[in-house]
């Protein structure tokens, strides 16, 4: 299939339905194999490569578009780990409203007492008949008030070391027992939540890969974290350090030789960090993905917290603009006031994988360093210390 | 334009790469430094049977008519073997200098490696300030003066001096060079002094350009330094043992190597978009940061490295001596990003001298 074809579908798509009625269009898209090319027929997609899906985007470029927002750990990372391991009922049954945003996903991964070592992690699934009972606190859930779906991931046998004794499931967070709470930040919002599953009764049709084996299976999920996280800008000027170039060249008041020194090191390693987005596309394109991938989230955190932070002392801003305590609709790293984006950058260093995680993943995998010892690979889940 | 490398280009590596291991590892290198530092038997095989000496010479007057893309995949692989020859020096900075000028004969001699140039500019000059060090003039058709901090000016057979934005040729014969003790053991500088040397005029010459296309080029050897620096300290601490352990297992050790790693990357992607489009904005870029990362890949091997980084029989100090040095070559890494203030529109702090009177008392 080639690009003259993708085009002709494109076309009858267009020609058999009317853009004005969003969701009734986004499903007629999935339908005709236009959501995702490179999902398989019947799911969305046509089997092609994935570079075709450039295509699909420009021609339909003006019709009604998802909401990655609020869709983002639907679309980035719960697809890919259904797609992967689910059955081919369950594809059938979560793909569609996922992709058309019908129904949200959030993610039950991390615990209280669980961080950078989630696989030690304690919500407990005991399996009672057809059914699995779960039971565990469940915490950073970002939408999980909207959410319908959720990907989780359990301890089933706590008599196996930690990486053996984990199953994944597909959480109905409309199930009895499911609490969410939301969660205050820093920033006075709350994007996140606290989620308590109290004998929350989920069926084995929702079980995704086999029991024991959900360590494997969250990987998948986590790898796809990581690329959708680091994404750097594609304009120059552009990401973090644009509310500061604006704020330089439209008050020349504010400068100070200190702050112009510091500003054009930031602007060069925030262009040379672009650069690297760019060429790690470019190996992603030719079908080389590089190992760069890891990099660009480290890179990220740090660029957004320096300038943050020096938006603040060029501003000299003692204000802020809202600590109310509400729900965030949306997310902007780079919305809202300069006392805003100081503090939700400090996230940016710790969710989805901390500086210090990507360091050991960066020198351990692609630089083939020794990991250190470990005194937790062989011991029973149960009898770690906690 | 792309920031990859083209199957050509790896295959220009490769050659390079294969010539360089057999004949000058870092080893050989170091064991010449002291008495003969440039190996010019080694200049001919890369000059005439790699043929990299004509890369950037049109095909016109018998050179490759390569981009400095290849120029710049030669670079990475002669700053990885801190290689001493003449490149640089000649095929790139003299090169692109005589390009300007369409001088076929000189041309012609340079991209068959039978002769070697040297442009006659102090390596602490700059795109900014490209008379730095110079004192040369013109009387009657002979140039006097001297230029300070010259490289490769002591096997060149014919020196280009930029006078008053016109290219001169002086047989190297006609000159006293003087080579200095320097810093950069593989890339010595020299004192060129000239005293009434009968002069060719060769044509206009914009310095400040020629320079410009150097430094951008320059940022690839620097990445070049910076993975031989990063590979060979990688190698060492998987070996190296302390504490019953390999010292690369330490998380001390691997953090510190994981950031510099993520510095190589982007000193990779900025090399590219320099030797791509050579614009001021991506020269400057490639040179505010390649050249502070090759400085401090050098650093960081030599601590990993502990005591026997310490040492001269360990190669090391060839690449941090060329790293330092480089950082000033061709303007410091501070030179370049005061100039991407204007090309990047992040101006200056207006001087207290150009505040009016009562504004300045609110500063």
């Amino acid at each position: 299939m080639n690009e003259a074809d993708i085009k002709e579908r494109v076309d009858a798509l267009l020609g058999a339905n009317d853009p004005k009625n969003r969701l009734e269009f986004l499903r007629a898209r999935f339908d005709a194999g236009l959501a995702w090319v490179w999902f398989p027929e019947g799911l969305g997609g046509l089997g092609v490569s994935r570079e075709l899906q450039q295509v699909v985007e420009r021609e339909l470029a003006g019709t009604p578009q998802l909401n990655t927002g609020v869709q983002g750990i639907g679309l980035g990372m719960a697809a890919p780990t259904v797609l992967a391991f689910g059955t081919d009922e369950q594809r059938r049954r979560f793909l569609r409203p996922l992709w058309t945003g019908e129904e949200i996903w959030c993610q039950l991964f991390s615990e209280p007492g669980a961080g950078s070592d989630l696989a030690t992690l304690a919500t407990r699934a005991v399996r009672d008949g057809d059914e699995w009972v779960v039971d565990g606190q469940k915490v950073w859930t970002s939408g999980a008030h909207h959410a319908r779906w959720a990907i989780l991931v359990t301890r089933t046998d706590p008599d196996v070391p930690k990486h053996r004794g984990m199953t994944y499931f597909i959480c109905d967070m409309h199930a009895p027992g499911v609490e969410v709470r939301p969660l205050r930040q820093i920033t006075g919002e709350a994007e996140f939540n606290e989620v308590f599953l109290t004998g929350v009764r989920l069926s084995d049709d929702l079980r995704l890969g086999e029991v024991g084996d959900g360590w494997r299976v969250a990987q998948t999920t986590l790898m796809n974290e990581r690329v959708a996280i680091g994404g750097a800008p594609v304009r120059r000027g552009g990401g973090m350090i644009g509310p500061v170039l604006d704020t330089w060249r439209e008050h020349p008041e504010l400068r100070t030789h200190d702050l112009h020194q510091r500003l054009l090191s930031l602007w060069v390693e925030a262009e040379v960090t672009r650069l690297s987005g760019v060429r790690l596309r470019e190996q992603l394109v030719a079908g080389h993905p590089g190992p760069e991938g890891s990099g660009m989230k480290l890179s990220f955190a740090k660029l957004n917290q320096e300038l943050s932070g020096l938006d603040i002392e060029l501003r000299r801003e003692l204000g802020y603009d809202d600590w109310t305590f509400r729900r965030s609709e949306d997310l902007d790293f780079y919305g809202r006031g300069a006392g805003y984006r100081y503090l939700r950058a400090k996230g940016n260093s710790i969710e989805g994988g901390t500086s210090e995680i990507l360091r050991n993943i960066i020198s351990e995998r692609v630089l083939g360093l020794p990991s250190e010892p470990r005194v937790d690979k062989d011991v029973p889940w149960k009898d770690l210390p906690r | 334009m792309t920031l990859l490398y083209s199957e050509v280009e790896e295959e220009l590596r490769a050659a390079v790469r294969g010539v360089l291991a057999d004949r000058c590892p870092p080893a050989a290198v170091l064991k010449r430094v002291e008495s003969d530092p440039y190996d010019l038997d080694l200049w001919k095989t890369l000059a005439g049977e790699i043929g990299v000496a004509g890369l950037l010479i049109p095909e016109q007057y018998g050179g490759a008519g390569a981009s400095a893309r290849e120029a710049g995949v030669v670079l990475e692989e002669l700053g990885r073997g801190v290689a001493p020859v003449p490149f640089f020096t000649s095929a790139v900075l003299a090169t692109q200098a005589l390009l300007a000028t369409g001088s076929a004969d000189l041309l012609g001699g340079l991209a068959e490696g039978r002769t070697t140039a040297a442009l006659v500019v102090s390596f602490a000059a700059s795109p900014y300030r490209p008379g730095r060090g110079s004192s040369v003039s013109l009387d009657g058709g002979r140039l006097s003066g001297t230029v300070s901090a010259v490289a490769g000016a002591e096997v060149a057979d014919v020196l280009l001096v930029p006078v008053g934005g016109e290219l001169y040729a002086v047989e190297a014969a006609d000159a006293a060079v003087q080579v200095v003790p320097s810093l950069d053991l593989t890339r010595p500088v020299a004192t060129v002094a000239f005293s009434a040397a009968p002069a060719r005029a060769l044509g206009p010459c914009d310095l400040a350009e020629v320079l410009r296309s150097g430094a951008g080029l320059l940022a690839s050897e620097q990445l070049g330094v910076a993975e031989w620096c990063l590979d060979t300290t990688l190698a060492y601490v998987k070996e190296r043992h302390q504490f019953a352990r390999p010292v690369g297992s330490f998380q001390a050790i691997k953090h510190r190597l994981a950031d510099l790693w993520l510095d190589v990357v982007r000193a990779r992607a900025a090399a590219r978009a320099a030797a791509g489009d050579g614009s001021a904005v991506t020269v400057a870029v490639a040179q505010a940061w390649n050249a502070g990362v090759a400085v401090h890949a050098a650093e960081e091997a030599l601590q990993l490295h502990g005591g026997i980084g310490m040492t001269w029989e360990h190669p090391l100090h060839l690449y941090l001596k060329r790293a330092k040095a480089t950082e000033t070559a061709l303007g410091t890494p501070g030179d370049h990003r005061e100039a991407l203030a204007s090309l990047a529109d992040v101006p200056a702090p207006a001087s207290l001298a150009d505040v009016p009177g009562p504004e300045r008392g609110q500063q």
